[in-house]
């Protein structure tokens, strides 16, 4: 009854809480933009012909007017080779989601094992896994990513998920550490160890359930951190090779002075997504603490 | 209420807002504390005696008062503005709590600690004083200059009761201080409490524990919670020995060895579990556990009845 | 205290090893071998002798045996060779690095400290005062959601193109040569404001959400709990709550260097501000590989001196470790 009564409110909490339910929506209608989005804005796409009868979308394609501000056809206007703002920022969109979803995912989980197996297993792993994730905290992760990426002769969206995944955990990993440390010296883990239960089982039995909550606003911070590093990597030039994104929008902008001639319609969208979406992430995050943490809500 | 009751309370009630409604962890208790006594609260966890002293300390939220009034020294302090409780507390009622080995900022010297505590109280930081308090504990005056790292855990706690009574408090609340000790530690906390009465460094104490062998040492009077409510209240020989209320009977069976004459006893613990706060059963709190319980246990709350001299139980089955 | 710091000591010689390992490796191995490609370009240029023999050349693409050229890249790294550029033919890579360094140095020392204060104090107010928290958190919330490059890009529109006050390209004018004269100062100052002002707006969010919800943590824990069973003021409470939670504003700065090196990075392109981010860009547009791994090694090396610095600092202003690390617990 009391386990359940637990339960219960958390769910309760969660569902009651303003920013969590906010921020929620909002990424909902934001992941439904990037899915509807090309058929909302009518506009023929450019598309050029890879082999074996795939398209994609030619970033090049001239399509209207250059440097044309909103108007009712291309409600963001156009930039400065004719493409439609609109159209693009949509396509922007989804490929940082899948970054975000793939990167983050892979972040989380490999954080996740490595905090789990070095906080469990403690001894010689903890200390060799430990000392990899401080070298993988203060190397700058940038300067990393952006030394393979300029070496990559194809980069796709996968490939730079992984990368970013692949050295984006080490917060993570430190952090579950120490929470898996905590759980484990309570009570209950000394109950099954006693009970001669498999080590396995007690970390999924036992401390995972206990870290689900845990788990997911970490795959939120992570899933956020890495749709904020492949912006930057696309544009510093180390984006995918082909297609769009919102960071090599803003990369096309600078480079073709869309400050100078003062296209707002072009400099403004693509930033100001991303930071919807991230204070978006980041509002969810505080919501699920609320209801998580009981000292933190308000009655 | 007579001059020599430092603290007073009166149909007491103190509930934690949750979700589902209020939990009655306090609900209208009656008692008083007198001068130059140890009064002990004894009690199962979730009986409510850290509740009851905290709220009398620093009531926080979810907490709140849902009635009845407190006394200190003649003053209603309920309704005292924040200010004014401010200054009571330290100076005339002071804690040392439950979680003493981590109650000083990690970051502060233990002497800076102290007189950034005066200096709220408009006062300075005595040298003398604290010597002669540190050495009632038996702290050497180098952990002054310590951090509160570089002290173990007891010698956090003594240092947590040198503070909390350094202003001469009317009366000191001690939560549950010696539960994390072993036997003679306990022992010798127990001496150096009464060591402050003696000295006349504090008028009376509080004493809360699960405990009833540690409370024997030191109380002069016991007051026995469940669920929220007294059930008995009495001096403590006469409740040890003399034990009416068949919560407390139960609670002193259940004790290893409390004095010879139990040992013949088998232990035993009390069956079945405390009840659920959030919607207390009628009547007598304890009567689905209680092995005298009658219909009328069910039904009415049980009546105050006085069974020896000062010593009083909140039941319907005890016969004067 | 010691064991600390040769812990962190191992920690940073290791992490050293590894960057030059990777700056050595990435490029050798990678498909295609760029980096062979380039240095056979060389051959076809002016004084292709004296770049052709150095060390650093050597280690990439030449028929000895990988460790040799392994041994060479050290080698050319402690003499401090790193390559020549592509885009500066002929102008060795540490040369350009060095040029740049004063740049970034003006840029982000004071970027970094100023919002590392300014932050945790507008943190620290706000954790106490509901006003605040109810409507300068949610800004700072934008403010650390923001891409770096991206509030400059804004903040450039806003404050070089819409209403035109500063300039928004370069570190000085065009007709000016880098010299000690208040006129140059007063320029670089000039170029230097808005490229700072947006490192810093961005950056302060971060620290001031840190330091808030620290504060409320420090406010909750046991001390000051005793502290107001005590009848501490709520004052004394902040101030005793503000010093425990600074410590870990200091590790996070250490954590968060990284980060805000590549936020620098990308903020220097907007302005093509002469730094190390500027040289980045070029290099990776003009297909200069010495130069992009140059300014890798050298954000590495900048990014782990910075963190022993910020370890250093820790070690003096927390008991903690001082205590548990020289008499042993």
């Amino acid at each position: 009854m009391r386990e359940w009564l637990k339960k219960h409110d958390t769910i309760y909490f969660m569902l009651t809480n303003k920013r969590f339910v906010g921020g929620m929506l909002f990424i909902l209608s934001l992941i439904l933009l990037s899915l509807i989005g090309p058929w909302l804005a009518r506009i023929e796409l450019g598309w050029y012909i890879e082999e074996a009868g795939k398209r994609a979308l030619d970033p090049t394609a001239n399509i209207g007017t250059p440097y044309s501000p909103p108007s009712p056809k291309n409600w963001l206007g156009t930039n400065s080779f004719g493409q439609d703002v609109f159209l693009q920022l949509v396509y922007g969109l989804r490929s940082s989601l899948l970054v975000g979803i793939i990167g983050g995912g892979l972040a989380t989980v490999v954080g996740l094992s490595i905090g789990f197996i070095s906080g469990y297993s403690g001894g010689m792993v903890d200390e060799t896994l430990m000392m990899l994730t401080n070298i993988m905290l203060v190397i700058p992760t940038m300067a990393v990513l952006i030394i393979i990426a300029a070496y990559l002769p194809y980069r796709g969206v996968l490939i730079e998920s992984l990368i970013i995944g692949l050295t984006g955990w080490p917060w993570t990993a430190r952090a579950v550490r120490s929470e898996t440390l905590s759980l484990k010296s309570r009570e209950f883990v000394h109950l099954a160890r006693i009970s001669a239960v498999r080590p396995l089982k007690i970390v999924f039995g036992e401390i995972a359930p206990n870290m689900l909550s845990y788990v997911f606003m970490v795959f939120i911070l992570q899933f956020g951190g890495s749709i904020l590093a492949a912006v930057g990597l696309d544009f510093i030039g180390l984006g995918p090779t082909r297609g769009t994104s919102l960071g090599i929008m803003l990369q096309q902008a600078v480079l073709w002075n869309a400050i100078q001639l003062g296209m707002w319609w072009w400099i403004i969208p693509p930033g100001a997504i991303i930071t919807a979406l991230i204070a978006a992430l980041y509002t969810v995050n505080t919501g699920l603490d609320e209801a998580f943490n009981p000292r933190l809500r308000e009655m | 209420m007579t001059a020599v009751d430092i603290l007073k309370a009166e149909s007491l009630k103190v509930y934690y807002r949750t979700l589902h409604g209020s939990v009655k962890a306090i609900d209208g208790v009656t008692f008083e504390v007198r001068k130059g006594e140890v009064l002990g609260i004894a009690g199962e966890s979730g009986c409510g005696k850290s509740t009851l002293v905290n709220f009398l300390v620093l009531p926080k939220d979810p907490m709140y008062h849902a009635g009845g009034k407190v006394f200190l020294k003649g003053k209603e302090i309920t309704s005292l503005p924040k200010h004014d409780l401010r200054k009571i507390r330290y100076e005339e009622i002071s804690i040392i709590p439950q979680y003493s080995m981590d109650s000083l900022s990690p970051t502060r010297r233990i002497r800076m600690i102290i007189r950034d505590l005066m200096r709220e109280h408009g006062k300075d930081f005595d040298p003398d004083l604290v010597r002669e308090r540190l050495s009632m504990v038996n702290l050497p005056q180098s952990v002054l200059n310590m951090y509160p790292v570089e002290l173990s855990g007891g010698m956090r706690q003594r240092a947590t009761m040198v503070i909390s009574t350094l202003l001469n408090p009317d009366i000191l609340i001690a939560d549950e201080i010696t539960s994390a000790l072993d036997v003679s530690t306990q022992k010798f906390v127990i001496e150096m409490l009464l060591g402050f009465m003696d000295r006349k460094v504090v008028s009376s104490i509080v004493f809360i524990t699960h405990d009833l062998s540690i409370l024997y040492q030191i109380a002069t009077r016991v007051m026995v919670l469940y669920a929220g409510k007294i059930v008995e209240i009495g001096p403590m020989e006469e409740v040890i020995e003399k034990p009416v209320h068949p919560y407390t009977k139960a609670l002193i069976y259940s004790l290893p060895k409390m004095n010879v004459r139990f040992k013949e006893r088998r232990l035993k613990g009390i069956p079945g579990q405390p009840p659920h706060l959030l919607n207390p059963p009628s009547g007598c709190r304890f009567h689905n556990r209680c092995p005298l319980a009658t219909k009328r246990c069910e039904e009415e709350e049980p009546p105050l009845v006085e069974v020896g001299k000062d010593h009083y139980v909140y039941c319907w089955e005890v016969k004067v | 205290m010691g064991r600390y710091l040769s812990k962190k000591m191992l920690v940073y010689i290791l992490t050293f090893f590894i960057a030059v390992t990777l700056d050595w490796a990435i490029p050798r191995f990678m498909p295609g071998n760029p980096i062979s490609i380039l240095v056979s370009r060389f051959s076809a240029l002016p004084n292709a002798r004296k770049v052709l023999t150095s060390y650093f050349t050597q280690s990439f693409g030449l028929d000895k045996p990988v460790w040799v050229q392994y041994m060479n890249f050290w080698k050319a790294f402690f003499h401090g060779d790193l390559g020549i550029s592509v885009y500066l033919y002929p102008k060795p890579v540490i040369d350009i690095i060095k040029e740049s360094l004063p740049f970034d140095i003006a840029l982000l020392l004071p970027a970094i400290i100023l919002s590392w204060i300014m932050g945790n104090w507008i943190g620290a107010i706000a954790a106490k005062n509901r006003i605040l928290d109810k409507t300068l958190i949610p800004v700072l919330y934008i403010f650390t959601a923001m891409p770096y490059f991206w509030f400059a890009i804004i903040i450039a529109w806003g404050l070089g193109v819409v209403i035109p006050i500063f300039p928004i390209s370069g570190g000085y004018s065009y007709s000016m040569t880098p010299e000690l004269s208040w006129t140059f100062f007063l320029d670089f100052l000039y170029h230097w404001f808005l490229p700072f002002l947006s490192l810093f707006v961005v950056m302060l969010g971060g620290w001031a959400i840190g330091m808030r919800n620290m504060i409320i943590y420090e406010i909750e824990a046991n001390y000051s709990r005793y502290s107001e069973s005590l009848g501490a003021s709520d004052r004394l409470i902040l101030r005793y709550a503000f010093r425990n939670a600074v410590l870990p504003q200091v590790t996070g700065l250490a954590l968060q260097l990284g980060t805000i090196v590549a936020g620098a990075l990308t903020t220097e392109m907007v302005f093509s501000y002469p730094g190390i981010g500027y040289l980045l860009l070029q290099g990776i547009l003009h297909q200069d590989y010495f130069l992009i791994q140059g300014c890798f090694l050298f954000i590495v090396l900048s990014v782990l001196a910075a963190n022993f610095l910020v370890d250093i600092i820790y070690v003096l202003i927390d008991p903690r470790v001082r205590y548990s690390y020289t008499e042993g617990v």
